[in-house]
């Protein structure tokens, strides 16, 4: 009891004392650009009403989740297939590691040629920033497959569909999950940008036109919901992620704990 | 001698690559009749593991054949079942005990009842009837191995191939484990061909032994094992025969080492 | 090649094993060809992606107002590298990164170790880090425009933000890696603070180190580039920006290029620095802790 009672203090006592700080030294702020932190609080509220909740932070959640979910599948796909086949992979490599390498916030421009303005170009966007993490990973995933699995699997006749849902895929999923972390701080990056870029909604476009209409404490509030988001999807992902990956934490606390 | 039930005949394996050739198995003939428990045992780095992968169907031999029941064995069989020496890489550590057994079984046409049965069997014969809902790396490294033993039974396998499989584990743990696998070939009269480079476990087992060659390797002698069908640690392991035959499969793999083949006894 | 070789030793286990490690002929003779024949694969696939580019133009699959053929593009490329001004928003670019990089891995690699060293810290400090870790660093943009309008000082604020996260994250990985039996062998030999943190703790941590170096170079240059591109700071992506608004869409792509080009140097370069480093990493542990 003691320890729990220790530990959340722990969890709770510096995000208290920074927030405590914030509020002093920021209470008799006269900077435009650094209001009270009391000032913000109270403009909370007032700024992200259910009205601007549908109208704007749905949208943007919506498109980010197309798009991630698309990459998702596009990655782990063609990943799979790169993967298996030495050949393949040995000609997509070069090709592949340089379009990784493009900064992701680049193809706004470029995908708006082809897409417009509207959601097909957010979502087009944020899908193909996103998708070659999982892909890379995924090509890693696969091909380290353990060579005795794979030949557990080939003696026991499993093959095909079966070897690839219960061998191919499960072995390769930390190294999916690991692909599908990274694409989705990418996925938010471009979530914002690309509607900072050209939107007539959304969360990116609303903090801009906060900036824009020096309208301060609401534009902090932004930032705000911007963190907040950012902080309750990877809570989500950890929580996915812990239940599909069970067992390999636990298999490596095992063998941690063994040697 | 019985129905014979795998046939190797004149395999030979050979590594080709960049210039660079090396014969792993040269001339290899033996069969194992229906319901026998053979051992094979040779020096390390003899090509045993190629040996086994060939019959296994998962190396395609240079030339030479291998049969199981007559017929012609071209990749993994469905009536052979392999027990790796790497039982902790070749369990799937994301499923647990049970499904890992079933695996194997969901490509069969069985009912789900049926299959639930096998694998209830199977689990109950190693002595992991309550193992099945945990995962395999919470359980140690001989009830590893027996999972995996449990795995092959519940396929059904015409013959069951062993690849030096209690290497991996402590002494006493690996006792355990040859009686279990002295006891469940008793019972259930499968064709076992066991590798081992283990001289004891080999005699301890077998009802024949096979010493192999060195690499590039061929059959160097065959032995029949007349202990009695009841063996037990303590005393098959220290009558005289048992030491006696020991002995002799002892310097034909010495024999083997250096390369000649040794007096016949 | 790198890759070639890992193939070539997975194929040997997965096709062409003999048992054991024993006398005789054990690595079955591949190892070779398959990094010469990958290299000349992947020749193969640049040579067909770039027909492919020119191709869906040249066939009027997609229009060329859109994606132009391969050869404008290059032809746009050249006329960009006798510009000087390219060469200036190259530097701008390569300026912030770099310096944001320093001041990222520094703050990181100092933050990492003190909440190593001080004991309580790391627990206090957790919650904190997970908090602020997922933030995405694109929610700063507003408040640097306001700040720092379209200067160097934006571009830093998003790039530090950004891959000191990365940086710190590794680092307290690598401190948790540390084998209590080495922290208490030191203990036990009456190492100091200073002399437990330069012979246990760093060298245990040095390869998440560099793993979190290259991490953060990634992310560094994810967020220059952005800065420029939405702020309007000197770089590249502020140039992307002018190309796209003047509809100059060759001249576009082959700015895109270079980026990426200078991504892919990037990771290669952060690639080849962690290789080295980890090579020396091994010798010295080896050293330090047996």
């Amino acid at each position: 009891m003691k320890r729990l009672a220790l530990r959340l203090l722990f969890v709770v006592a510096l995000p208290a004392l920074l927030v405590a700080a914030w509020w002093l030294v920021s209470a008799d702020s006269t900077e435009v650009y650094w209001p009270p932190l009391r000032t913000i609080l109270t403009t909370f509220p007032d700024v992200w009403t259910g009205e601007r909740l549908r109208a704007d932070v749905l949208p943007s959640v919506l498109r980010l989740l197309a798009g991630y979910a698309a990459a998702a599948v596009v990655g782990v796909a063609l990943g799979t297939v790169i993967g298996s086949y030495r050949r393949v992979r040995a000609v997509c490599e070069p090709v592949l590691e340089f379009l990784r390498a493009v900064p992701p916030p680049v193809l706004v421009p470029v995908i708006m040629l082809f897409a417009g303005i509207g959601d097909t170009m957010k979502i087009a966007v944020i899908a193909s920033g996103c998708v070659w993490p999982v892909l890379l990973n995924t090509v890693e995933g696969v091909r380290a497959v353990d060579p005795v699995m794979a030949e557990t699997a080939r003696s026991y006749g499993i093959t095909g569909v079966a070897r690839l849902r219960n061998v191919v895929l499960r072995s390769a999923s930390p190294q999916i999950f690991a692909g599908l972390r990274q694409a989705l701080s990418i996925g938010i990056i471009l979530m914002v940008i690309s509607e900072m870029f050209a939107a007539s909604n959304g969360l990116g476009f609303t903090i801009v036109q906060f900036q824009r209409g020096f309208a301060i404490p609401d534009m902090w509030t932004g930032i705000l919901v911007l963190g907040l988001l950012g902080f309750a999807l990877s809570v989500v992902f950890h929580l996915v992620e812990r239940r599909v990956l069970a067992w390999y934490h636990g298999l490596r606390t095992a063998s941690r704990r063994s040697s | 001698m019985g129905r014979s039930m795998l046939d190797v005949r004149g395999l030979k394996k050979v590594y080709e690559g960049s210039g660079r050739r090396v014969e792993a198995v040269r001339n290899l003939t033996f069969t194992v009749d229906a319901g026998e428990l053979v051992c094979l045992v040779g020096p390390s780095g003899c090509g045993k593991t190629t040996l086994l992968k060939c019959v296994a169907g998962l190396l395609t031999p240079t030339s030479g054949e291998v049969l199981l029941e007559g017929r012609p064995v071209s990749g993994p069989p469905p009536g052979m079942a392999v027990v790796f020496q790497e039982y902790g890489r070749s369990l799937f550590p994301w499923m647990r005990v049970g499904e890992n057994v079933e695996l194997p079984l969901r490509q069969k046409p069985l009912s789900k009842a049926r299959r639930r049965e096998l694998v209830a069997d199977a689990l109950d014969s190693v002595g992991l009837a309550d193992a099945a809902g945990a995962y395999p790396w919470q359980l140690s490294g001989g009830m590893q191995q027996r999972v995996a033993i449990a795995r092959a039974l519940a396929y059904e396998p015409d013959v069951l191939l062993m690849d030096e499989p209690f290497a991996a584990v402590d002494a006493q743990t690996r006792a355990d484990l040859e009686d279990l696998v002295r006891g469940l070939w008793r019972e259930r009269g499968i064709t076992i061909l066991f590798v081992t480079h283990d001289i004891d476990e080999a005699v301890y087992l077998g009802e024949r032994v096979l010493v192999l060659s060195a690499s590039p390797t061929v059959v160097q002698e065959q032995l029949t094992i007349d202990l009695p069908e009841e063996r037990d640690q303590l005393r098959t392991r220290v009558a005289p025969r048992f030491a006696e035959l020991r002995t002799r499969v002892y310097e034909q793999v010495q024999a083997a080492k250096r390369g000649v083949t040794a007096p016949r006894l | 090649m790198k890759d070639g070789q890992t193939d070539g030793q997975r194929d040997r286990q997965t096709d062409g094993q003999l048992d054991d490690t024993g006398p005789g002929p054990t690595s079955p003779p591949r190892a070779e060809r398959p990094a010469a024949a990958n290299a000349a694969l992947g020749a193969a696939g640049i040579v067909g992606f770039l027909a492919l580019c020119e191709a869906v133009s040249r066939f009027g699959i997609v229009s060329g107002d859109y994606f132009p053929p391969l050869t404008r593009v290059a032809d746009a490329l050249v006329t960009e590298l006798g510009d000087r001004a390219f060469w200036t928003a190259l530097g701008d670019t390569l300026t912030g990164w770099a310096l944001g990089l320093a001041i990222a891995v520094t703050a990181g690699i100092l933050a990492g170790v003190v909440i190593a060293v001080v004991p309580f810290l790391r627990e206090a400090t957790a919650s904190t880090i997970e908090f602020l870790r997922p933030i995405p660093s694109v929610a700063l943009i507003p408040l640097a425009v306001l700040l720092y309008g379209s200067e160097l000082r934006s571009v830093l604020l998003l790039v530090v933000y950004a891959s000191f996260w990365q940086m710190l994250i590794q680092v307290l990985y690598g401190v948790q890696d540390v084998d209590p039996v080495a922290e208490e062998t030191a203990r036990s030999y009456g190492l100091g603070t200073w002399a437990r943190v330069r012979h246990v703790l760093w060298p245990t941590a040095l390869p998440y180190v560099m793993t979190g170096v290259r991490l953060a170079a990634a992310v560094a240059l994810i967020l220059a580039v952005t800065a420029e591109l939405v702020i309007g700071a000197p770089g590249l992506g502020q140039r992307i920006a002018v190309a796209q608004t003047s509809q100059a869409v060759p001249e576009m792509y082959a700015l895109v290029v270079v980026t990426g080009v200078l991504g892919l140097l990037i990771n290669v370069g952060a690639r080849a620095v962690e290789r080295r480093a980890l090579a020396w990493h091994q010798s010295v542990r080896g050293e330090v802790v047996v």
